[in-house]
């Protein structure tokens, strides 16, 4: 065999590959673009889950913004302070208290508490099961199904079906936000992980029509909001609301309320 | 006058993507948009023109003497490849909209079998430098003419009722379908 038919080809296409090779290496020298190296810095201390909960495609576009001044340092819910103050530490700047947010169900209606209209036989699904007459076999339309769209929504496996209501574990949740967007009932809210007093309901009905649905549904009737010391609870739509930024956890409204409405978690759990 | 016949037999009776179906992915993958159909046009024809004078040269020049024409595949994929990394570099720095927008299939145009196409095509008819590069140029032009084309029209049918089963992909190539059949009134103009 002549060695010349496989050192020819050989030389020739190499000598061609190192030739362009070079050229490209002169030719990024001058097209260079300098990209920003504390993007790559913030990347390293964000937690890389890619959960979109702070609203950009993926942590990578969030690193981008918030070197870019378009994002907030603490912008980050699942990191929560320990990532902003890493990435203040990174950017220079003065870390901004970030408060702890977690999801929180409000509803209560368990299976012995909460009437059902019929019963449901379909597709574990709450979005399809809201979707059908009566919006869900639920007596109370605002209630929860419990049929566990927002326990697969969640990327921590912090929500489970409890007596067939949703329940977030408190300690597990980041605060993420997929759950609130996957409840076809909007009745997944997030909430500071320091408030433990809250209204377990999401019921928009007047008391009566509450009472014949669910046991421990909140009736509107305002006692609430008269014994609390700081009028941190108000009733809208016949539903107490408290304002947890005035609540000094005083625990009042909890011994008052007729139908335990409103829970004092750290007690609950 | 040959070289017009060439060009214009190129750009519209031998249209690359609706007579020889080649360059069908960046045809149906970056139509969405006029503006970067036409980015994506400017660099397939940066990279067609620029491929064929290079695997001209590489062709005439280091094959033939060497007797390895049988290794052109791979030589026009090098060059081709190089030529694409070189338009990646040049349009991340001049347009990063361009960049972002064009995302995947810029470093597709690597395998973009129009530019190989072209490239072998100018090899087996044996074209001159002169008329390889017109044969690219006008090729890329044609490539270019009919993905601006396409994107027009999608933008349009965009706001249109489709139904529900032609929706997306399927109405394009319908769409392009009918643009070939229409391309094909072409066939007459060269004889």
């Amino acid at each position: 065999m002549d060695i010349k038919s496989i050192l020819f080809p050989a030389l020739s296409i190499g000598g061609l590959g190192l030739l362009f090779g070079f050229g490209l290496g002169i030719a990024s020298k001058i097209f260079s673009v300098k990209a920003n190296p504390l993007i790559e810095q913030v990347k390293e201390v964000l937690p890389g889950a890619n959960c979109g909960g702070c609203g950009y495609a993926g942590c990578e576009a969030f690193a981008k913004a918030v070197v870019e001044g378009k994002a907030p340092i603490n912008g980050c819910p699942v990191g929560g302070a320990k990532t902003t103050e890493a990435i203040a530490k990174i950017l220079g700047v003065e870390s901004t208290e970030s408060v702890k947010k977690v999801a929180f169900v409000k509803c209560n209606g368990t299976c012995e508490k909460a009437k059902e209209k019929y019963i449901y036989d379909g597709v574990k699904d709450c979005v399809q099961a809201a979707a059908l007459q009566g919006k869900g076999s639920k007596g109370c339309e605002y209630g929860c199904l419990g049929l566990g769209t927002c326990v697969s929504a969640c990327p921590f496996n912090a929500i489970k079906i409890v007596d067939g209501v949703a329940v977030v574990d408190e300690d597990l949740c980041t605060g993420c936000g997929q759950c609130v967007a996957a409840c076809p009932k909007n009745l997944i809210e997030l909430v500071p992980y320091d408030s433990p007093i809250r209204v377990r309901c999401n019921s928009l009905d007047k008391g009566k029509a509450v009472k014949v649905n669910c046991e421990v549904g909140c009736i509107g009737c305002r006692l609430c909001a008269k014994v609390c010391p700081k009028d941190a609870i108000v009733i809208e739509n016949n539903l107490a609301k408290i304002n947890y930024d005035t609540c000094v956890n005083c625990k009042a409204c909890v011994k008052k309320c007729p139908t335990q409405a409103i829970v004092n978690l750290k007690e609950q759990l | 006058m040959d070289l017009l016949l060439l060009f214009i037999g190129a750009v519209l009776v031998n249209n690359v993507v609706l007579t020889r179906f080649l360059g069908i992915c960046p045809f149906l993958g970056v139509s969405k948009r006029v503006e970067t159909a036409l980015g994506m046009g400017m660099a397939v024809t940066f990279v067609m023109t620029l491929a064929s004078i290079i695997s001209y040269m590489v062709y005439e020049w280091i094959l033939k003497p060497a007797d390895i024409t049988y290794l052109y595949t791979i030589a026009f994929i090098l060059v081709i490849a190089s030529l694409v990394q070189l338009v990646e570099m040049i349009i991340q720095k001049t347009s990063p909209t361009l960049y972002q927008a064009l995302g995947v299939y810029l470093p597709l145009i690597t395998t973009n079998c129009a530019v190989l196409g072209i490239a072998v095509i100018n090899m087996q008819a044996e074209y001159s430098l002169i008329k390889s590069i017109i044969n690219g140029f006008g090729t890329a032009v044609g490539f270019t003419l009919a993905i601006v084309i396409l994107a027009g029209i999608r933008e349009r049918t965009d706001y249109n009722k489709i139904p529900k089963s032609f929706e997306g992909y399927p109405i394009v190539l319908i769409t392009a379908g009918l643009m070939a059949i229409a391309f094909l009134g072409f066939y007459g103009l060269i004889k």
